[in-house]
């Protein structure tokens, strides 16, 4: 799902420069989902699949409107439904456009040992080469919010390409596009932002949602979609939405200290027994009489 | 001329190089998929992708291979009271002063520490590389297990890796004839008293 004009500033499993990386001067762009006027009509999920042209799936029917468990190879939108019990004993209704967050600090990208397969645009797009995807699925061990999909068939990982295609031409995403009553917004990450920050301010201050908030985790170095949420202190209600994202201590782990450790082992081996050859040489059999 | 004594029967020979080729391959894959700097060696053996898809079925080999030799030298392979006595001369092993060593049997405790510690670990790589395989039927709730296998898995991977580059060397440049004996099966009778000399005793009734 690449496209040519956007010039590139992260690569996963790359030895080497990047060419866009420390040449910054694009904005960031975002996507603000405002979750309290979001009404769950799935709009947004059908412009995807219309824009995206992904092929129609089954949906699965668990007693709620939810149209499947969590997104698919070719279903990069989900609308997360949960009702949401109140402390007066009534029921609150939440629902959460669910997709790829474009973090700042992609734990797919830092898990993926393709060279060029996750690349990181200099507008903040986190978007997958599947020409290049091996498909191991280490990027839905390095995700923290369950996005990426596997597709059998082809052995490549799918997810939301935050429409680079649409937004490289000026063009807002299929799911902005298609939202009726304006809870989705596109734009600066500054301004989303922004507009996000007063849109939780008036709840906090003309409505009961004295805990509305802005979700943009900066565990993961801030996302590239942002929402609007009545109970900022409780995400984890929207669908299970983590509170605090990490790329996984594992991934970092295995990717740094543990990667250095195993390269000074096997060049320290080969040094060894380079240096043992050197100084001892072969063994001898001595060659005593029959 | 000397009579040459059999080592490694043929089946042995042909597990020990299943097994070695099915190791070299699911190292090689796995090393380009470790660092961005061996991702060349993907492109060596037929492209990334196809690295990829061969490296858990290489490895299956692998595993029967290693199932089928626990199988056939799980004596030979027990560490006995003699090979204590011989690990404690072990520094006169290094410095090839064979001759100031206790004799042994079939094999020493480095060929035997190698055996069980390729069989460890490999069993970690297997168990691990299935998480691996097919991540995405661990529920989201249990991706813990994920966590674990990708540490576990590289840890192993490079135990091993350690453990064949020992192997690999006293096999081919320090003991001389054992590379030979690998693929023919035989050894001389001096070699043979030199390196395993209960094992000469007791092959030969001498």
């Amino acid at each position: 799902m690449s496209s040519g004009t956007l010039r590139v500033q992260k690569i996963s499993g790359h030895a080497g420069p990047v060419p866009g990386e420390g040449t910054q001067r694009q904005e960031q762009v975002c996507k603000l989902i405002d979750t309290t006027t979001c009404i769950g009509c799935k709009a947004c999920e059908v412009a995807c699949m219309e824009w995206n042209d992904l092929p129609f799936r089954e949906t699965v029917f668990q007693n709620t409107y939810q149209t499947m468990p969590e997104t698919a190879w070719n279903y990069w939108n989900l609308i997360k439904f949960n009702e949401h019990p109140q402390a007066d004993g009534g029921m609150m209704w939440l629902m959460r456009k669910d997709q790829c967050m474009h973090c700042a600090d992609p734990g797919c990208l830092a898990a993926c040992p393709a060279d060029n397969a996750i690349v990181q645009y200099q507008n903040g797009i986190v978007d997958f080469q599947q020409e290049y995807c091996i498909g191991c699925q280490y990027c839905v061990t390095g995700c923290p919010f369950n996005i990426p999909k596997f597709n059998p068939n082809t052995k490549k990982m799918f997810k939301c390409t935050l429409c680079t295609d649409r937004v490289s031409q000026g063009l807002e995403p299929a799911c902005i596009k298609a939202c009726p009553t304006g809870c989705l917004h596109f734009g600066t990450k500054d301004d989303m932002k922004e507009l996000a920050e007063t849109r939780a301010l008036q709840l906090r201050q003309h409505t009961a949602h004295t805990k509305a908030g802005v979700y943009d985790p900066a565990g993961v170095g801030g996302t590239g979609v942002i929402y609007v949420l009545h109970d900022i202190t409780n995400p984890e209600a929207y669908g299970g939405l983590p509170s605090n994202p990490r790329v996984p201590w594992a991934v970092r782990l295995w990717k740094r200290p543990l990667k250095w450790l195993g390269n000074l082992a096997v060049i320290g081996g080969l040094i060894g027994v380079t240096m043992h050859y050197l100084r001892y040489g072969p063994k001898r059999v001595k060659d005593g009489g029959e | 001329m000397t009579a040459y004594i059999m080592r490694y029967t043929l089946i042995e020979r042909v597990v020990h190089w299943a097994s070695a080729i099915a190791y070299m391959y699911a190292m090689a894959t796995g090393a380009a998929f470790y660092s961005p700097h061996l991702y060349w060696i993907a492109m060596l053996l037929g492209g990334a992708p196809t690295s990829r898809f061969w490296h858990p079925w290489v490895a299956l080999v692998f595993t029967a291979a290693i199932v089928w030799m626990l199988r056939a030298w799980r004596n030979d392979m027990r560490i006995t009271a003699a090979d204590r006595q011989w690990s404690q001369a072990m520094e006169h092993y290094i410095k090839n002063e064979d001759e100031d060593l206790p004799p042994i049997d079939r094999f020493n405790i480095g060929q035997k520490y190698f055996f069980w510690v390729m069989l460890g670990a490999g069993l970690v790589l297997l168990v691990s590389g299935a998480v691996l395989w097919f991540p995405e039927l661990i529920p989201w709730s249990w991706r813990g297990l994920r966590y674990a296998a990708i540490l576990l898995h590289v840890a192993a991977a490079l135990v091993t890796t350690g453990a064949f580059i020992i192997h690999v060397y006293m096999g081919t440049a320090v003991v001389r004839g054992g590379f030979t004996s690998i693929i023919r099966g035989e050894v001389s009778p001096a070699w043979a008293k030199t390196h395993h000399r209960l094992w000469y005793n007791r092959v030969t009734g001498r």
